[in-house]
């Protein structure tokens, strides 16, 4: 299975987990990943700067309309929801919040799933509230490959309690993980062997 | 496989319907966004598919007028984007004071939150007497209430906030009357803004004006629709007129990135060369 994208959804927790999976990718990892961190309206893209200055890989803001390329890590901005149109180019919009957030990671979620659909990689990674159990469940029914940190390992657990609790996940991981079983996917030779 | 491209099918079939039969045109609109919420209304009327709500859409009226509302972006918020209201008062007031008069454009006003922030503004830099703000919306509700100039109370810590942090000069409680889960605008803020019913798809210019405020509306059209409307804002701008964009908007993909200068590059302020 040749996989062309990974959705990301994190929320409380989120800086350090997003950190360490960044800071140990290869800069040759070719699928592009999208983000959405839940960050507060006020919030500036600082932290993303940080964030890719501690990675091999492009890290930066998703612009409106940018088309998603390989090896870029793309960040929902604050204060937008992110969603993905058939062409893999970016949309935003300032529609109502959803599960009290924008950025959503179901929203981002659901519109990739309809996209990507069996080439697609979602990660619910920590959190405190149940954002992203919806999307996680779209991409699973149109045949994408659901991965969920282990909650027992996350800051907050209830994010990836929500998801596992709502799907059978591919797999359940701590961080260290999530990230071998990223590099070994990519790789092409990749047997793929369901879990369940 | 299939299925998915019938239901796009579906869709676009759907969006004709609604223009042919009621002249609101969402041909161009970001198709993942259509797509979200017309499976929204699906859900909520329990329709089983797209080819349904085109059906009742036709014969239904009230049910027509629930999904425009649904297509239509209506969320909007007093001060959003701090520093932009900061870079406004900074660096397009000073702009702005050099006319005897000033006629604002805000397009796609929604329920008006934003277009009563500008005359908060102008007001406090002394400008407001000779300013005539044009709200328009192609939604008609959104128009009504943003006329009402009555808001729910809720937001009003986070716009409070916001007005603080744009450099707001007064407080902002001084600018409405609580009444019990609401707050009324002031009769003041409300005199030179004038509300009128404008679809940016569909109608033209219709004044000539110094600044066109259009902020989060263009981030749901396709290229080429953003083309169209931004060739309608520039022939509405005198030469050296102001434009405002969203924060994550911009000219780039346009034909007229070219006839304008970056006044503020973050906060997508252009002025119209000369």
């Amino acid at each position: 299975m040749q996989y062309e994208a990974i959705v990301i959804g994190v929320s409380s927790g989120g800086m350090m987990a997003l950190k360490f999976i960044f800071s140990a990718l290869p800069s040759d990892f070719h699928i592009p990943i999208i983000v959405v961190q839940h960050v507060s309206t006020h919030s500036d893209n600082e932290w993303i700067k940080l964030l890719n200055d501690k990675s091999n890989l492009i890290i930066k803001e998703a612009d409106e309309k940018e088309k998603i390329e390989t090896g870029k890590v793309y960040i929902a901005p604050s204060n937008y929801h992110l969603m993905i149109e058939k062409d893999k180019t970016f949309s935003l919009t300032i529609d109502e919040r959803v599960n009290f957030a924008r950025p959503a990671i179901d929203v981002l979620f659901e519109s990739a799933a309809e996209v990507y659909k069996n080439k697609l990689i979602g990660i619910v990674l920590t959190g405190s509230n149940n954002d992203g159990t919806k999307g996680i469940k779209r991409i699973k029914e149109l045949g994408g490959l659901a991965i969920i940190q282990d909650p027992e390992t996350a800051e907050s657990r209830n994010m990836p309690a929500s998801a596992i609790a709502a799907i059978l996940p591919d797999y359940i991981l701590s961080l260290e993980k999530i990230v071998q079983l990223l590099i070994k996917i990519t790789q092409p030779n990749f047997e793929f062997q369901l879990k369940n | 496989m299939k299925s998915e491209d019938t239901s796009e099918l579906e869709i676009s079939l759907l969006l004709e319907a609604v223009y042919q039969k009621y002249g609101y045109d969402f041909r161009q609109y970001s198709k993942a966004h259509i797509n979200r919420r017309i499976r929204n209304r699906m859900r909520l009327s329990g329709l089983e598919d797209i080819s349904q709500i085109q059906s009742k859409v036709l014969k239904d009226e009230t049910f027509a007028y629930e999904l425009l509302q649904d297509l239509s972006i209506t969320v909007t918020e007093m001060f959003r984007d701090k520093d932009f209201y900061r870079s406004l008062r900074e660096n397009v007031i000073p702009i702005l004071r050099t006319y005897p008069f000033v006629k604002i454009w805000h397009a796609g006003c929604a329920t008006g939150e934003e277009a009563y922030s500008m005359a908060i503004i102008m007001q406090e830099e002394g400008l407001y007497d000779r300013t005539t703000i044009y709200a328009t919306d192609f939604n008609q509700y959104a128009l009504n209430r943003a006329k009402e100039g009555i808001f729910s109370n809720a937001m009003i810590k986070d716009y409070n906030i916001n007005y603080q942090l744009s450099g707001g000069k007064e407080f902002f409680s001084s600018y409405y009357t609580s009444n019990y889960d609401n707050i009324i605008m002031n009769q003041s803020l409300k005199k030179n803004i004038v509300w009128a019913n404008h679809n940016l798809v569909t109608d033209s210019v219709f004044a000539e004006v110094h600044l066109v405020l259009c902020r989060n509306v263009l981030i749901y059209f396709d290229n080429s629709l953003q083309n169209k409307v931004q060739k309608l804002f520039y022939d509405s701008l005198i030469n050296g007129g102001i434009l405002c964009l969203g924060s994550k908007e911009g000219l780039r993909f346009t034909d007229f990135y070219e006839k304008y200068i970056e006044l503020d590059k973050k906060q997508r302020i252009f002025k119209k060369k000369y």
